[in-house]
């Protein structure tokens, strides 16, 4: 019998969904496999693919043990198929068919829905290695270097989980959109990633604390919201995925803090009360707090982006069709059809920013994008609390949805981060303010100087509380140079 | 004053809230408001499930109170209570837990005594997990083995017991314990008390992902739970509880030198170590040793396949303290002879000394690596704490 609690190590792929009984799928993932490969190995971290990485692999799907740690070279890392336990009984959770058994295969009216919710989730995964395959050269510390490592080898590992779905569910099309999820480059001028924000470079490590905090909870309530899928294989794959993803919300949310925390600790030993004191702070070698607050406007507002049209036909179609669900679905209390609710959004209606009732099928992403901020926020007041500890007069807000848009109902106009509109002249002017400039930039990658020694930290970061699996904090997280040879 | 309770706290200052606990927990202990995530102690079954899923190492805090936090009480933390004093046992650092059961931790707290302090898990070991399984609600594991080790006309009977654990996850790191269940009861009416074997597989099962674990059990006179063990059919189906132990393992680092010292079945870690050594750094070389006592050859377990491991990988000295017309040499007496090589890695950050064996040993042992530092200029009274409190020496003896 198959065992699909613990992974099959026997194939070159470590699955839990009993490849080596499916030669067709077996066939195909091993010949996408090697220009795997070859992607991680061109596109992949640089510089470090003979470091051996003190990482943790998943072993499992039953939580007890399902991942150990240990060190690995990352283009060794064991990248496998892995999918939550099927759940008997379940049923689709919303839309017209919510309450009939959930599907195992593909229904036919949905498939060309499903392979493109599918073949845009899996975009991003590579996409974001590719942004962040130059911060190793300038990590902090070994542990961040570590953390930026991991986040690395699992957006990997999820790419896998989708082009598995893919080949496995769609046949020679989706064969061909595995081929090509490794042909988009991020940034690309021929083939660019498929949404905006994974274009964007990831240019220094408070970027990249902002984009696991912003960007990646976008894509964390995107799993949330197919892993309520009718589609059972999808569903159980993104349940899997959600446990590793919770890793790079702590990345970006301790990063953030850590960062913060450092720029308080430095202004007090210097007596420095006046945050917007900006030179003076900066002569510490320290983030001031206005540029962290810029930093956080910017990938907040990028973020937003990524949850599309506040009023959208295709996220109606997919939830009433049961190929996506609302954020924790199941704890709703309602019908869960919306055929006749409303939801309210905010609109751009007259020149005016107003809240209107919408049809609440066709608000789901501005539903979405709502529990987004809410968990958003969480982390934000958690940096506050630092603030508040270390007694500096500054708080992190996020910024007016309205705030630097470039989909959706703001896209069009300007507004200021309180959401007041403002002409093109004047944002242009103004937003030097809001967003990092260049100067800004160039401030930040002066400080991005690499600090590879055991236990040490860069001057602008404190280190974390607690080690990665409980590690003491002078752990080598990573052994840059490989294994020495024995003494 | 009341029972005390141990309680399950998340740590509010390192907690993301991605409720990724909450989501893996069986029996719905787990729960959040808008300020934090907390665990009910009224549901809370100590399955351990939420441990090893959470990203930030926020869940893994216990406290020992006379009166448990309630829910209201933990949504209004800031930050997480001190451990209240006089109510914490030795063996309790609240971090690295050895086991969850008072009986357990009580076996657990005598074996380690000779560390000489609270013993510190080796800083480079993976983290262990604890007691997944307990005597309400142990494990099935079916005997795939059960092979003499010693020597058929050996007086003494030690065996080699392969335990199936079939598709239960049950993650063990070598050095562990697990629990064995005894059927029946004592000549009170009791249950038997829990026994502790040590794993002397490595991690990932006796051949590479299988699941299974190997024990090394000497059949002692009237001994409950070794007769039971000793005389188990291959097919028979036992309960077992664990793992256990927090400390006693092996470091990742492989940088690291382990002097490995033991009698008898206290080589059940040790193989454990070896091996995984072994499959994990195959192009390591001269960085574990062995002094290994028996009486004789014929009684020394694993003595044949342990003559096959090349002494690349694993240096080894046998001594033996009953052979006809040979003087009596304990495992001290041979690091004796050995203490300029003992002296230059005694000296060496990456150095862990791992002691396992009988309670007998101990002293003879300890008073040895004394007689070595002291020949060569260093402290041992100085350098035992400062290498236990680094999580470089250990001491399991029973």
């Amino acid at each position: 019998m198959a065992d699909l609690v613990n992974v099959d190590y026997n194939t070159s792929i470590p699955n839990n969904v009993n490849l080596s009984e499916d030669r067709r799928v077996l066939k195909a993932l091993e010949k996408w496999h090697p220009g795997y490969l070859n992607w991680w190995n061109n596109m992949g971290p640089e510089g470090f693919q003979e470091s051996l990485v003190y990482l943790r692999t998943a072993v499992s799907v039953d939580p007890k043990g399902w991942a150990k740690f240990g060190y690995v070279r990352m283009p060794e890392y064991r990248w496998g198929i892995l999918l939550a336990p099927e759940e008997e009984g379940r049923t689709i959770p919303c839309g017209e068919h919510a309450g009939k058994p959930v599907w195992q295969e593909v229904p036919g009216e949905y498939r060309s829905m499903l392979r493109r919710l599918i073949v845009i989730q899996g975009d991003t995964e590579p996409a974001s290695v590719e942004q962040q395959r130059h911060l190793g050269q300038t990590a902090p510390s070994l542990y961040d270097m570590r953390n930026l490592f991991q986040v690395n080898v699992e957006e990997g590992r999820h790419l896998w989980a989708m082009v598995y779905l893919l080949q496995k569910y769609f046949g020679a099309d989706g064969r061909e959109e595995a081929d090509m999820l490794l042909q988009r480059q991020s940034g690309s001028e021929d083939h660019p990633r498929m949404l905006g924000a994974f274009n964007e470079a990831t240019p220094d490590w408070l970027s990249f604390f902002m984009f696991t905090y912003f960007t990646d909870r976008d894509g964390k309530m995107q799993l949330e919201a197919l892993a309520q899928s009718g589609f059972d294989p999808l569903s159980r794959t993104c349940r899997f995925m959600l446990t590793e993803e919770a890793h790079h919300m702590f990345v970006g949310e301790t990063g953030v803090g850590r960062t913060i925390l450092r720029t308080c600790e430095a202004m007090k030993e210097a007596g420095i009360t006046d945050p917007y004191d900006i030179a003076a702070v900066r002569a510490l070698g320290v983030i001031d707090l206005p540029t962290i607050q810029k930093k956080a406007n910017i990938h907040y507002s990028l973020s937003l982006d990524l949850f599309g049209s506040e009023i959208s036909t295709n996220a109606a179609n997919a939830f009433h069709s049961g190929i996506k669900g609302r954020y924790r679905e199941a704890k709703i209390d309602d019908d869960h059809q919306l055929e006749s609710a409303t939801y309210p959004v905010l609109r751009l209606i007259d020149g005016k920013v107003i809240i209107s009732d919408e049809p609440a099928l066709s608000a789901i992403n501005m539903r979405l994008r709502d529990d987004y901020v809410k968990d958003a926020t969480g982390g934000v007041n958690r940096w506050n609390n630092i603030l508040k500890k270390e007694g500096i007069e500054f708080a992190i807000t996020l910024p007016h949805v309205a705030f630097h848009r470039h989909q959706g109902e703001f896209s069009t106009i300007h507004a200021d981060p309180d959401g007041n509109l403002m002409s093109d002249d004047e944002w242009e002017k103004r937003k030097d303010d809001w967003i990092p400039s260049k100067a800004d930039g160039d401030y930040i990658d002066s400080l991005m100087k690499p600090q590879w020694e055991s236990g040490k930290y860069a001057g602008w970061i404190s280190p974390p509380r607690v080690g990665i699996d409980n590690k003491p904090g002078d752990f080598e997280y990573v052994k840059v140079s490989g294994v020495a040879s024995n003494a | 004053m009341s029972a005390l309770v141990k309680q399950h706290l998340i740590d509010p200052e390192i907690c993301i809230r991605c409720y990724t606990c909450e989501e893996h927990c069986p029996v719905d202990a787990i729960t959040h408001d808008d300020n934090n995530v907390v665990v009910d102690v009224s549901k809370c079954n100590f399955c351990m499930d939420c441990i090893s899923p959470c990203p930030t190492g926020s869940i893994d805090n216990w406290r020992v109170v006379a009166e448990p936090y309630t829910l209201e009480q933990q949504f209004e933390m800031l930050e997480l209570p001190e451990q209240e004093e006089g109510l914490e046992q030795a063996s309790d650092g609240g971090g690295s837990l050895e086991a969850l059961e008072d009986e357990i931790d009580v076996l657990l707290a005598k074996a380690h005594e000779g560390t000489g302090g609270k013993p510190v898990a080796p800083a480079s070991a993976s983290k262990p997990s604890i007691n997944l399984f307990n005597r309400a609600k142990p494990a099935k594991a079916v005997v795939q083995g059960n092979f003499r080790l010693t020597d058929a006309e050996a007086e003494s009977d030690v065996r080699h017991i392969i335990l199936n654990l079939g598709n239960q996850v049950f993650p063990v790191l070598e050095g562990q314990s697990i629990g064995v269940i005894v059927p029946g009861e004592d000549g009170e009416g009791k249950p038997h008390e829990p026994r502790l074997y040590s794993v002397a597989s490595p991690r990932d099962g006796e051949k590479p992902n299988t699941n299974n674990i190997a024990l090394t059990v000497k059949r002692e006179d009237k001994g409950v739970a070794s007769n039971y063990l000793c005389d188990l059919p291959r097919g028979a189906e036992i309960d077992i509880t664990g793992p256990f132990g927090a400390t006693f393992l092996l470091p990742n680092d492989p940088q690291a030198n382990l002097i490995m010292i033991c009698t008898g079945t206290g080589s059940a870690p040790f193989r454990g170590f070896t091996e995984r050594r072994r499959r994990t750094m195959p192009d390591l070389q001269n960085k574990l040793q062995l002094y290994f006592g028996a009486r004789r050859p014929e009684e020394l377990p694993y003595f044949g396949p342990l003559k096959k491991v090349p002494e690349s990988l694993l240096h080894t000295e046998f001594c033996y303290s009953r052979v006809a017309g040979e003087s009596k040499q304990y495992v001290q007496d041979r690091m004796r002879l050995r203490a300029q090589g003992l002296l230059d890695l005694l000296q060496r950050d990456e150095t862990h000394i791992y002691i396992c064996g009988l309670k007998g040993m101990e002293t003879g042992v300890d008073e040895a690596l004394a007689d070595i530092c002291r020949n060569g200029g260093l402290d041992w009274a100085a350098l035992k704490p400062r290498m236990r409190t680094s999580g470089r020496y250990h001491v399991e003896t029973y």
